[in-house]
């Protein structure tokens, strides 16, 4: 018997990234804008997103990809708004990964604007994963509490966007909203920051606004 | 606990090289993982010791070296271990800072029967 040692040097999500950067390159290429949202269970994505397609303008087309453990729940909801939506049920899986979304890639119509990818109601595991979108943004409620950003640091600082959501509780709860971006914007001083109630409407005009201005900077960066 | 999902990407890098190499099978393994991988080296270990039983790393052992977080400000050049990953210059304050390591998890080296 010969024992030998062999030296490989890889990456153990190399094979998600590659997956991952593939779908970036093709989905911008459709001058799609990609968003990969994470929250913990029950922070507000659906409401959000519900939300979100009520007030985009009618020459601005979404569509939304579910991620959860169990249930079409989620995609029934997108879908009673008139939007098109998958449900990804993992049946246990923590998280999405980069080949769910590549399954479903040739079912995506090319005239889209914006693609959302609504990551299982997780705030650790779906921070590893690439999804191959633009934008990721983590959204933090505000019955969770302010200190959460050092608590689960990296969904924050893989994120280029913060939204504070259920702002309209705020008057109920011990949660200072200052204080929860002064938190998120120490570990990643990049975050833009949105404060919203997605049932009263406050702040979702700006997220979109902000949605709008990115999908049209990527448009030109790929021209 | 996604580091199931992590170790059976290792268990097809392992199997990809073990093939190259024509081994029997594989009996070290050493990973370096990034605090800020998002997975804890403790629960990989627990996974790969559930993935590897009746396979051709039955028998292998894991070795994991932990990597701190390393940053570089862009503004003074100062390189800083961050432990608090409050990702401030500590020296000139300057909030633009590139992580140099600490986020990637790797598949080093491995050791195999032939």
């Amino acid at each position: 018997m010969t024992k030998k040692e062999v030296l490989v040097l890889e990456d153990l999500l190399g094979s998600n990234k590659k997956i991952a950067a593939e779908i970036r390159t093709k989905l911008a290429d459709k001058g799609i804008l990609t968003i990969n949202l994470m929250s913990s269970p029950g922070a507000g994505k659906t409401t959000l997103l519900e939300s979100i397609s009520e007030r985009l303008s009618p020459e601005l087309k979404m569509a939304v990809i579910e991620g959860d453990i169990e249930t079409e729940r989620d995609a029934e909801r997108i879908r009673a708004k008139g939007i098109q939506a998958w449900q990804i049920i993992t049946g246990g899986a923590c998280h999405l990964e980069a080949k769910m979304i590549g399954k479903l890639f040739s079912e995506i119509p090319p005239d889209l604007d914006f693609l959302f990818i609504e990551n299982v109601g997780n705030l650790v595991c779906p921070a590893g994963f690439d999804l191959g979108e633009n934008l990721r943004c983590v959204l933090l409620s505000t019955p969770e509490g302010d200190d959460k950003p050092k608590k689960y640091p990296k969904a924050f600082i893989t994120s280029q966007c913060l939204l504070i959501t259920k702002t309209d509780l705020v008057p109920a709860l011990p949660f200072d909203i200052e204080q929860a971006k002064k938190e998120a914007l120490e570990i990643n001083p990049k975050l833009e920051v949105f404060a919203i109630s997605a049932l009263q409407g406050q702040g979702i005009d700006l997220f979109v606004d902000y949605l709008i201005q990115a999908l049209h900077k990527q448009r030109r960066d790929n021209a | 606990m996604h580091e199931l999902s992590v170790v059976a990407n290792l268990f097809e890098i392992l199997e990809d090289k073990l093939k190259d190499q024509k081994g029997k099978r594989v009996c070290y393994v050493k990973l370096k993982v990034g605090l800020l991988s998002g997975v804890v080296p403790e629960l990989l270990k627990t996974a790969f010791d559930i993935y590897k039983k009746d396979t051709f790393a039955e028998d292998a052992e894991l070795d994991i070296t932990e990597v701190p977080c390393k940053v570089k400000c862009q503004e003074c050049g100062t390189i800083a271990i961050k432990e608090d990953y409050v990702f401030i210059c500590a020296t000139c304050g300057s909030t633009n800072m590139t992580t140099l390591e600490g986020t990637d998890m790797l598949l080093e080296t491995m050791e195999i029967e032939i």
